[in-house]
């Protein structure tokens, strides 16, 4: 089969390809691009392992050709840390909140809620809960990536973060 | 899960579509936003040699009101609908029933043209679109032509779509101002498919209703309408004794597939709850 040739801006760096139409987006930027933050957990749309940031969306890239990507501008959690390398407000907070154990559903976990506080960055519990619906955590049982997220959320809006009482 | 090879296409106008699906003919798919069709070509239960994307036509997205109804693109994503204050404002069922779908990387993707093309008897938009007296613009090689909602589904993934057509448009009327409404969906988990769901689009005056229409969702091998269903509740209050006789007449219809959301007559009974439910809160948010 004919290989096509994409570009793409990943986490602000120009890159280019040729693909096969039927290489997977995930395929694309874990192996000819060797960014392995974005990982491949059910492999059919539902844990969300594999979230992106595209053009402003979070996406499942396992569900995606990289052809369809061609001139998308991507955030993979490799992008997310801050200019000076220092941990994001995200990352911190899932540090400082114990926000993962096994860590496989982290990347997503990340890159979903980035753009979740992006749309939103004052969240209500349910909302956040809601927000991260299409991802899996098979570890934490979420308790402690909802207070990471409210954590960077009080941290981007500037306040102090309080736990809810128990 | 690597799905077979293709040949990839982008063609950026309708024109352009129609002319490569009917010329490449039944080795063809359209492609929206993919999140039907790309796990089925992963398990390789879809094959298609040729892949025709949608997201290069510009004029296949987008809402827009026109005289007394609201038409959205094809291309218009789930997320698109509930970021949309058009949507909000006329038709909050379909912002009720977005949010129901799946889960936010999902709607990213996912399209309304999509969901209720393909004739999937899981998805909740077909029911509802029948629910509004919606209708679809399909374009083919030989023209336009719109067919209602109601007239398009034949049985499970099969529609009245003809080789070569393509769906352009959902258009729906604008509901009488101060309607009620309810999409009521029972599923096992966030992101599941019905195991039974109910639509209702009513309007009350003077404590009796008025007018009724009730869809329902993963209950036989197409959406139904149940027409005998709405039928009963006009012209009452709703009372419980009228609640369970719609209740009776939708059941009369429906005959879902066992699978592993329930048995035949499990999944009859939580869609009778489903229309009773629904019912009773489109009342509640009726003027």
């Amino acid at each position: 089969m004919a290989k096509t040739h994409v570009t793409m801006t990943v986490n602000g760096a120009e890159v280019e390809g040729l693909v096969e139409p039927r290489t997977l987006l995930i395929h694309f930027i874990r192996e000819n691009l060797q960014l392995t933050g974005a990982h491949i957990g059910c492999e059919t749309t539902h844990c969300g392992a594999c979230t992106v940031d595209i053009d402003g969306m979070s996406v499942k890239i396992c569900t995606m050709f990289a052809v369809q990507a061609n001139g998308s501008a991507i955030t993979t959690i490799e992008g997310i840390a801050n200019a000076d390398g220092t941990l994001s407000a995200l990352q911190e907070g899932f540090r400082q909140m114990h926000g993962l154990q096994c860590g496989f559903c982290t990347p997503g976990m990340i890159v979903r809620a980035h753009r979740l506080l992006q749309e939103n960055p004052s969240p209500t519990e349910e909302e956040i809960r809601f927000g991260i619906a299409g991802n899996l955590c098979r570890c934490t049982g979420y308790q402690n990536i909802v207070k990471a997220i409210q954590y960077a959320s009080a941290k981007i809006n500037g306040v102090e973060f309080r736990e809810a009482a128990e | 899960m690597i799905p077979g090879a293709f040949n990839y296409h982008c063609p950026s106008t309708v024109a352009d579509a129609v002319a490569l699906l009917s010329s490449l003919g039944d080795e063809a798919r359209p492609l929206g936003g993919g999140h039907s069709l790309i796990p089925m070509m992963k398990l390789r239960l879809a094959t298609p040699e040729h892949l025709i994307d949608l997201h290069c036509i510009a004029s296949l997205k987008g809402i827009r009101q026109e005289a007394d109804r609201l038409v959205i693109g094809a291309m218009t994503t789930q997320h698109e609908l509930l970021a949309s204050p058009e949507v909000s404002a006329a038709f909050p069922i379909l912002k009720e029933t977005a949010l129901l779908i799946a889960d936010p990387q999902v709607r990213y993707r996912g399209t309304l043209g999509g969901n209720v093309v393909n004739g999937d008897p899981g998805n909740d938009m077909p029911a509802l679109m029948m629910t509004l007296g919606a209708s679809y613009r399909l374009e083919g090689p030989d023209g336009a032509r719109d067919v209602a909602a109601s007239d398009f589904y034949q049985g499970a993934y099969f529609t009245a779509l003809e080789p070569g057509e393509l769906l352009t448009a959902i258009t729906i009327p604008f509901a009488a101002s101060g309607h009620g409404y309810a999409y009521e969906k029972l599923k096992r988990k966030v992101g599941d498919y019905a195991t039974a769901a109910a639509a209702v689009m009513l309007t009350m005056a003077n404590g009796k209703v008025e007018s009724c229409s009730i869809g329902l969702t993963n209950l036989s091998d197409t959406p139904l309408l149940a027409e005998a269903a709405a039928d009963a509740v006009i012209g009452t209050g709703l009372d419980d004794d009228t609640l369970k006789k719609a209740s009776e007449r939708a059941q009369e219809i429906m005959s879902p597939a066992a699978d592993a959301r329930g048995p035949v007559e499990y999944r009859k009974h939580v869609g009778g709850i489903m229309v009773m439910r629904a019912l009773k809160r489109a009342a509640a948010r009726a003027a």
